[in-house]
């Protein structure tokens, strides 16, 4: 295999009479300082995914094998709701299975047939990686084997860490996606292959507009039922629905697939960009591009005007949360035209981001990790217009005065594609308008 | 190992941050990995708290742990201790960091921090929760800044009448209020207010809104009042042994409780017993409660089954209120709650059943179906259980969600709180009058026979969805079957026969009109009952008669 990174030509295809987004990352100077620093960080742990994986994967099962406050950890950002059985749970460990007076392994095989007797409808068993269970080094990856051979066949089990000393929220599901790489069969068929979850029906719709244009069969991962295993192989061009699947991009360039470059598809431009950089990765003729998606394009911006009218010149400051605020702040910058006081992410993938950084206005303050002392201190001086933060910080910001918008909606809310750029706006014009509405005078 | 699906309550760290955010000028040094600062969002979120919790996470990775992470502890404290300046720290570790065996209380204890009182909280996170770790916490802390103030061994216990040889009114300490907490807040308002009525001053509120200093005035006060046993029962043990300070114990929630409590309180403070009898009581007097459960309006609450859930104090204090208050049959008492299940099983025994003692909410869910409740009265576990069963619920207990820390004054006790505790358990109930009516006026063409109720969100009317003969649950299916079973027979189609393995049962069509004359949200349980009946006499045929048959024969 040649240079595991394909990088689409310098100049990529201009598919519509507006501007590419697409631009190569080396022709200009790098946009954005780096604000490095380590206290404490207010992040979730990769367990959380599971909390929008499960959703996504109905026939699956995610058994954390952890402590008591794993399993509040789930439920708490889960919100309470359980209007039905819920396809996770937690093997909490005892004092006896730390004290060795039990056998970890057998209570986990104990554990797991009660389960599956009681879920014969799960398919894919995933046994997630916590933090206790990799402090004690648990074994996690045998466990998946041993428990494989054992169901024959009627359950796949694997295994992926979400821990909080490994992961960093979304990370959870670059995990989980690699724990499924070694199931995908191989095939050197020319397929579209868009990796990371996607609501339902925006994915439809990208699906839609990909056969308009006529590309070859797009297939997605995770899939919607866990046993649906798309192939992979060197026809496997990878679009990356989401930014935060450094390790899957990684695996999967590894068994032959070809990454496309291209921007994520948050907002109007980011969207179209995206789209068109996989057409354009298959040959299609951009004006059969332009045909498709100038239509959607023109649509979006209208749908995105009430909403840039509300942000537009307002100061807008991103806490480290989902690893979505690169891009997000590209859209909410370029798009609807706010200012960019700082943008901060858990963790900073150069090259995934490259494409992203080189779209932020020169002189951006991006902060990668987190000391949240400072980095509140940093809010209070700056005073913006609006914080994007975790639930833990919403309302102690908002009752400083400071608007705010928590970011857990980001990952449940169906914000990806041309057709929802509007919406995404929303999100972040909704706490302003709701303060302008608002008097008690 | 234990698998666990939902959980009621957290790890034992989350009751010390319930201390610590309950509190003024205290501060917790945590040291946790990345990803328990999730804790903060219950504060933040469901007490829609107004600041982060004075909680510093140490948010070690896996990088650090090859390094040192005790010195990542050490830098904790100390940009703590500087930053927040608290008066008094608490140290202490979560799940994993207990594995790495730093013992950051040691660490504390070894660090200059300008004479702040440090509390070292050894939290086993595999053995203990997050109740426990509230009691646990808030007795360490009460007893680290007094300890050197209890009385050597053998001194004198203060006397029930010290106040008056003092010259003053008597006072007392409300312990346990805390964030998280089901209605605290409301409370000690409404506990406070009943005890000015009676001259009683209240000396020392803890942990809600408590600062380090207020801890070390609780011996000023005649009696410590034990609102929250959850969470105050080890401390008030303690101060009772160490200090001679006598517990009030009675947790005034209902009527019958309130009022026991103040004869408690009383007789604890050598105080001259409230007056009253009859209408005189204060009870009868101060609340509506009793008024409204008389009523004729109320006469429909008669023998409704409640099934009932809760941390013990909650879930008992709503087991005596319901069968005695306001007539309900309870047919179901439980708690996660396994540090007061001798408590919860006594309450239980009292009313004629086995106390169910589990923290495993399918369990609960089940035996709730098997209980075949026309109300819930439970956590938000319990809410989400009833829903599915299609039973009205009221919630009575943590765990709680937002909605269940509401603006207005809503207390669970004294006799404000029991007004709150008639419109809440009874609201969900359709009220007497309303299903009255509808019995009337059931005839009337405009009647629409298939409507929505309001029981249940969505659940046909057609109550209850459970088996009352036999107590087990409706499913779904079953459920839908009866539904639209009702429906064609409004529509005098005759009524499809139910087989099942029993054999086939047929309605006669004077059975089957008389059927129709029963008002629809109890024709479900009707029929099921006299197919029952039927089935277990060998009848192949229901007529009128046998309907009238089995209403005898299932009447109590």
């Amino acid at each position: 295999m040649g240079s595991p990174v394909s990088v689409t030509p310098t100049g990529s295809p201009t598919v519509s009479p507006t501007v590419s987004l697409t631009a190569s990352p080396c022709a200009e100077p790098p946009a954005a300082e780096v604000l490095r620093q380590d206290g404490q960080r207010e992040v979730f742990c990769g367990l959380t995914s599971i909390v929008w994986l499960h959703r996504r994967m109905p026939d699956a099962f995610f058994l954390v094998v952890g402590s008591r406050t794993c399993a509040h950890l789930v439920q708490s950002s889960a919100g309470v709701m359980i209007f039905a059985e819920p396809r996770f749970g937690t093997a909490i460990l005892g004092e006896r299975d730390l004290a060795g007076l039990a056998d970890a392994n057998d209570e986990l095989d104990r554990l797991v047939t009660d389960l599956l007797a009681r879920r014969p409808e799960i398919r894919t068993l995933f046994l997630v990686g916590s933090c206790p269970s990799e402090v004690i080094k648990l074994d996690l990856s045998r466990a998946a084997e041993r428990l494989t051979t054992r169901l024959a066949g009627r359950v796949r089990v694997l295994n992926y860490s979400g821990s909080g000393i490994e992961t960093t929220f979304t990370q959870g599901e670059d995990n989980a996606l690699q724990a499924l790489l070694p199931l995908m069969p191989s095939s050197d068929e020319p397929q579209l292959l868009i990796a990371g979850t996607l609501a339902d029906a925006v994915e439809d719709r990208f699906l839609a507009l990909f056969e308009r244009m006529g590309l070859p069969p797009v297939r997605c991962l995770p899939p919607r039922r866990s046993t649906d295993l798309p192939p992979v192989g060197r026809g496997t061009k990878l679009l990356l629905a989401q930014p935060f699947l450094s390790g899957t991009a990684r695996a999967l360039q590894h068994r032959g697939a070809e990454l496309v470059e291209a921007p994520y598809p948050f907002g109007v431009e980011g969207s179209r960009d995206w789209m068109a950089a996989a057409a354009a990765a298959f040959g299609v003729d951009p004006q059969r591009v332009a045909e498709v998606l100038d239509p959607l394009v023109e649509r979006g911006r209208r749908a995105l005007e009430p909403h840039r009218r509300v942000l537009e010149g307002r100061r807008l400051f991103l806490m480290p949360d989902s690893q979505m605020e690169i891009p997000l702040a590209r859209f909410l910058q370029r798009e609807c035209g706010m200012e960019l006081v700082e943008v901060g992410t858990p963790y900073l993938d150069r090259r995934l981001m490259a494409g992203e950084l080189a779209l932020l206005p020169p002189g951006t303050v991006v902060s990668e990790g987190q000391d949240v002392e400072l980095q509140l201190e940093r809010v209070r001086a700056a005073q913006p217009d609006l914080v994007v933060c975790g639930l833990g910080l919403a309302n102690p910001l908002e009752a400083e005065g400071i608007a705010t918008k928590w970011s857990i909606e980001l990952v449940f809310s169906p914000i990806h594609g041309c057709d929802q750029a509007g919406d995404l706006a929303e999100l972040f014009a909704r706490p302003l308008r709701r303060r302008s509405l608002l008097s008690f005078a | 190992m234990e698998l666990t699906l939902w959980t009621y309550e957290g790890p034992p760290h989350v009751g010390a941050m319930r201390i610590a955010a309950s509190m003024e000028g205290v501060h917790y040094v945590l040291h946790a990995p990345q990803g328990d600062t999730y804790a903060d969002l219950l504060f933040t979120m469901i007490e829609r708290r107004d600041r982060r919790p004075p909680v510093t996470y140490t948010t070690f990775q896996a990088r650090d742990l090859g390094g040192d992470t005790a010195e990542l502890v050490k830098r904790s404290i100390a940009q703590a201790v500087e930053r927040f300046r608290p008066e008094a720290l608490l140290v202490g570790e979560s799940c994993t960091a207990e594995l790495i065996q730093d013992q950051p209380g040691a660490l504390a204890a070894g660090m200059d921090l300008g004479g702040i009182p440090m509390v070292n909280l050894e939290l086993p996170a595999y053995s203990k929760k997050e109740n426990w770790g509230a009691a646990e916490t808030f007795y360490q802390l009460v007893r680290g800044l007094l300890k050197n103030s209890v009385p050597p061994p053998g001194s004198p216990k203060p006397t029930a009448g010290r106040w008056r040889e003092e010259g003053r009114r008597p006072r007392v300490n409300l312990l346990g209020p805390s964030l998280l907490g089901f209605r605290c807040r409301d409370d000690v308002r409404e506990v406070s207010r009943m005890l000015a009525e009676h001259g009683i001053d209240v000396a020392v509120v803890a942990p809600l809104g408590a600062r380090p200093a207020d801890l070390l005035r609780i011996p000023t006060a005649d009696a410590n009042v034990c609102l929250y046993p959850e969470v105050a029962g080890t401390v008030c043990s303690w101060l009772e042994r160490s200090f001679g300070m006598p517990v009030v114990r009675t947790v005034p929630i209902g009527i019958a409780a309130t009022e026991g409590f103040l004869q408690e309180v009383h007789r604890v403070l050598d105080l001259p017993q409230p007056p009253g009898d009859g209408a005189a009581r204060e009870g009868e007097r101060r609340s509506r409660l009793p008024w409204y459960s008389r009523s004729v309006d109320s006469t429909y609450l008669t023998g409704k089954r409640v099934f009932i859930f809760g941390d013990a104090t909650h879930a008992v204090a709503a087991a005596r209120l319901a069968a005695h208050e306001l007539g309900f049959e309870v047919v179901g008492l439980g708690s996660y709650s396994r540090e007061q299940a001798r408590e919860v099983r006594a309450a239980a025994a009292e009313l004629g059943l086995e106390a169910l003692i589990s923290d495993d909410y399918l369990v609960v869910e089940q035996a709730m179906a098997e209980a075949a409740p026309e109300l819930v009265l439970g956590t938000q576990m319990e809410r989400h259980s009833a829903k599915r069963l299609g039973v009205p619920c009221a919630v009575i207990s943590t765990p709680l969600h937002v909605q269940d820390v509401p603006a207005r004054y809503a207390p669970q006790m004294g006799w404000e709180g029991a007004n709150v505790i008639f419109d809440s358990w009874v609201h969900p109930l359709m009220m007497g009058l309303e299903e009255h009516l509808i019995g009337m006026f059931r005839h009337d063409f405009e009647f629409v026979d298939g409507h929505r109720s309001h029981l249940g969100d969505g659940a046909p009317s057609v109550a209850p969805a459970v088996d009352a003969v036999h107590g087990t649950p409706i499913t779904t299916t079953m459920a839908t079957a009866t539904a639209t079973a009702t429906l064609n027979a409004t529509a005098h189609s005759p009524t499809a026969p139910m087989e099942d393995s029993a054999g086939t049962i047929r309605w006669s069509p004077d059975g089957d009109a008389e059927l129709q004359k029963i008002p629809f949200f109890v024709r479900g349980k009707v029929r099921r009952n006299t197919e029952t009946f039927a089935r277990e006499r060998g009848l192949a045929v229901i007529d009128a008669e046998t309907l009238y048959d089995a209403k005898a024969h299932f009447s109590r």
